[in-house]
């Protein structure tokens, strides 16, 4: 007889190798183009601002979990990489380091371990320390530099096309005269704007979406419904009135749209479990971006719809349920046999 | 055939996941284990009440005698499985990790009763009618033979009002690592015609589909030259995509039909038999021979001489790794069944008993679960539950032991399969929940 126990557990007995430090990989490998191509636009101090940025928000996670809540580190998890990435592709990259500590601070003390860490947070973490920083540092958060294409850390500043049709819009100059004064829609494309360190090239940012889509990371369903709603509603508004609404094409360009629908939005924390959920959050973060660059003070809209669509995410799951096995009406969907 | 290969597979219309299959015995041929010296026979190895065990300590026992008889309609009779003399009976653990009566035989030769026909002849005409098919099927002890373990007999007896149209034969044996099904189908696939004929028979249905999940070409290639000039037998290749073979789940690649939350197959038309129990009928009601034996198939990374036996119900679980070349250094854990919903066992004295379909090797260093994290919303437990439930909510539920919610929650539809723990990134003990929830369920319904 013998006499080894061996292991008891209950079923399943195998799990799939996606895990959460595999994701979180994922989606920092998925950020590196548009990363890359802030260096090759901006100079070497995009790369500065990224490293201080996660360097910072991983200084913080460290400090707070395992001094203040006197708990093991929870570093592995890699999401502390990931907010100080999305803080940094958030910002200018002209910002003073001490501004980039204090978003850090409010994005990983407050924005995130202070729901409880990462999983209880309901918005997301650089997106709380972006618009802290945003209000607090007015002057610092929107003086762009202008795109060098070059290695130096030196660069003046100037507008984002956004900004300048704002202003000009407000100056009464029409939507075809203001666009002669920025580059091609090719140049937006691929990124040669001005703008926040990650956020300009849609080219890009969408190489980071088909890495993770293939690697099954996120699906489909935030990205397509925010930038599908933003390009209907803006191109109604267009439609209208072209010489006052710029077209759909500028918008889903320009700005934090791109950077907001891949990587923002599709946080899993603070997004819907649900596709029908998804598709009703991406839907509500598009109409209130447009809102708000259409109507609203400000020239761009992306964080303040994804913090406010953040918080209606309880409420979109309590209502979006999946579709169910045998839901259908089961006389309907299975015509009974004949009775014989 | 080689067109319907290149249309669209079937499959189930929501969830599923893709786990290696992992196949390591698909082109082994099914093996004879040499007898044991001692069998041990729980009397409880379906799902319903105990069988009433009708030998006693010193009685000598013939192979296929009945040891025990059914209590009830939900039951099933028992049969020795060797000859030789009774023991002992005493309460053994069993693969399920409780411990149940069993009766232990000494083995002494190998003497079948004398009306069982143990040749190799194929008997194609079937004599018996619909009455005594079920009867014969009910005297010899057949039960799923898919992991379940339900008495055949039951699921023969339709209820009245219900009118059932389609047999359906399942041959898809999503779990990975297992291929006693797919031997059989194709090493016994004319008795399992049979048997299918004897099915239809007995349920009085004119159509009988035979679903196989594409991994196994040669077992649809072999069965679809076979029904070719057979009206009302097809054979339906299925995606490869777990869980195939749970019985709602085929029921809906197939024909599309929905079992109603709740409900059984038979409310829309439909009863399922695995391809194992559909040989174990062709045996019982042909050959008269009740079910004693089984093919199990033996595999893991590890495993020296992964193989498909067929083995005596009650041999200890210890022979079949011996004979598969030795239980490996560092194994860390032994399943009764697949990885996906299988069983693990402790210890290496379990007996085979009716439903063990495979026995899986798992080394000690995939044998314990990982860390697991907090929730992170990702929503991959929604995407993959085929029951289109919100396992991740179910878990908080159960944890709350918020019982009306999780019932308001559909939780009794939850088949366990396992996906939703097999996917989470955080690796979550989702089911573990969701099984604790289900019996908070159960409890407040009987109270």
């Amino acid at each position: 007889m013998s006499s080894t126990l061996y292991t008891v557990s209950a079923s399943p007995h195998i799990h799939t190798t996606l895990t959460i430090p595999q994701i979180m990989r994922g989606v920092i490998i998925a950020m590196l183009p548009a990363l890359a191509f802030s260096v090759y636009t901006f100079g070497i101090s995009s790369l500065y601002i990224t490293l201080l940025a996660v360097l910072f928000c991983m200084l913080i996670e460290y400090v707070i979990v395992r001094f203040m809540l006197n708990k093991p580190a929870t570093l592995y998890d890699g999401s502390a990489i990931i907010t100080g990435m999305l803080l940094a592709f958030n910002v200018p990259t002209n910002l003073p380091w001490h501004i980039v500590l204090i978003g850090a601070i409010v994005a990983v003390g407050i924005g995130k371990l202070s729901f409880g860490g990462l999983g209880n947070n309901p918005f997301n973490p650089a997106l709380v320390g972006r618009v802290f920083l945003l209000v607090s540092f007015p002057v610092e958060m929107t003086s762009w530099p202008v795109a060098v294409r070059s290695l130096s850390l030196d660069a003046t500043t100037s507008a984002t096309p956004l900004g300048i049709l704002k202003d000009g819009l407000k100056e009464g100059e029409t939507v075809n005269a203001l666009m002669a004064q920025m580059p091609s829609y090719t140049d937006f494309f691929f990124g040669f704007q001005g703008g926040s360190l990650g956020e300009m090239s849609a080219f890009a940012i969408l190489l980071g979406l088909i890495y993770m889509l293939v690697r099954k990371i996120i699906t489909w369903h935030i990205p397509v419904s925010m930038l599908g709603t933003i390009f209907i509603m803006t191109g109604i508004f267009w439609l209208v009135d072209p010489s006052r609404y710029a077209d759909p094409v500028f918008h889903l360009l320009t700005g934090g749209i791109m950077l907001g629908a891949v990587f923002m939005a599709t946080d899993y924390v603070t997004s819907p479990f649900t596709h029908k959920g998804m598709l009703v959050f991406g839907a509500g973060i598009g109409v209130i971006t447009v809102l708000i660059r259409l109507f609203g003070s400000y020239p761009e809209g992306v964080s303040f719809a994804i913090l406010i669509m953040n918080a209606f995410v309880p409420l979109i799951n309590r209502y979006a349920k999946p579709p169910r096995y045998g839901q259908v009406n089961s006389k309907k969907q299975n015509p009974q046999p004949a009775k014989v | 055939m080689a067109q319907r290969l290149h249309n669209k597979l079937k499959t189930f219309r929501l969830g599923g996941v893709h786990p290696d299959d992992m196949k390591l015995t698909a082109h082994v041929g099914i093996e004879p284990l040499p007898l044991p010296h001692a069998v041990s026979i729980p009397i409880v190895q379906h799902i319903g009440a105990p069988a009433k065990i009708v030998v006693q300590v010193g009685d000598p026992v013939k192979t296929g005698q009945i040891i025990a008889t059914q209590e009830g309609f939900v039951s099933s009779n028992i049969h020795a499985s060797v000859s030789g003399t009774v023991t002992q009976i005493h309460n053994v653990m069993d693969s399920s990790g409780f411990k149940h009566t069993a009766v232990d035989i000494q083995r002494d030769g190998d003497v079948w009763e004398e009306d069982i026909d143990c040749s190799e002849k194929l008997v194609e005409e079937i004599t018996l009618e619909r009455d005594a098919i079920i009867r014969k099927i009910m005297e010899k002890g057949v039960v799923g033979m898919g992991g379940a373990a339900f008495p055949s007999h039951v699921k023969l007896r339709v209820p009245e009002g219900k009118h059932v149209d389609h047999l359906i034969i399942n041959g898809v044996e999503c779990e990975p690592y297992l291929t006693a099904d797919h031997r059989l189908m194709l090493e016994r696939a004319k008795e399992l015609l049979v048997g299918i004929r004897i099915l239809k028979k007995a349920l009085g249905v004119d159509t009988a589909i035979i679903g196989i999940e594409n991994n196994k070409q040669d077992a649809i290639e072999l069965l679809d030259k076979l029904v070719k000039d057979e009206p009302g037998i097809t054979v339906e290749a299925l995606e490869v995509q777990y869980p195939q073979g749970s019985e709602k789940q085929l029921i809906q690649a197939l024909l599309n039909r929905e079992v109603p939350s709740g409900g059984l197959p038979a409310d829309v038309g439909v009863i399922v038999h695995n391809v194992g129990t559909a040989v174990a009928i062709y045996e019982a009601v042909q050959k008269n021979k009740p079910l004693i034996e089984r093919v199990v198939t033996v595999s893991g990374k590890e495993v020296k001489r992964p193989a498909n036996f067929l083995v005596r119900i009650g041999t200890p679980v210890i022979d079949l790794m011996i004979a598969a070349g030795g239980v490996p250094d560092h194994t860390g854990k032994i399943i009764s069944g697949g990885p996906m919903m299988g069983k693990a066992i402790a210890d290496l004295n379990v007996p085979v008993a009716k439903g063990m379909s495979g026995l899986l090797v798992i080394p000690e260093d995939e044998a314990k679960r990982a860390e697991s994290y907090n929730c992170v919303h990702c929503g991959k437990c929604i995407e993959v539950c085929p029951m289109g439930l919100e396992p991740y909510r179910l878990l908080l539920l159960s944890k709350k032991g918020n019982s009306e919610r999780s019932k308001e929650e559909h939780i009794l539809d939850c088949i366990e399969c396992g996906s939703c723990a097999f996917v989470c990134p955080s690796n979550r003990p989702i089911l573990d929940y969701i099984r604790l929830g289900k019996t908070q369920v159960r409890k407040i319904k009987k109270a």
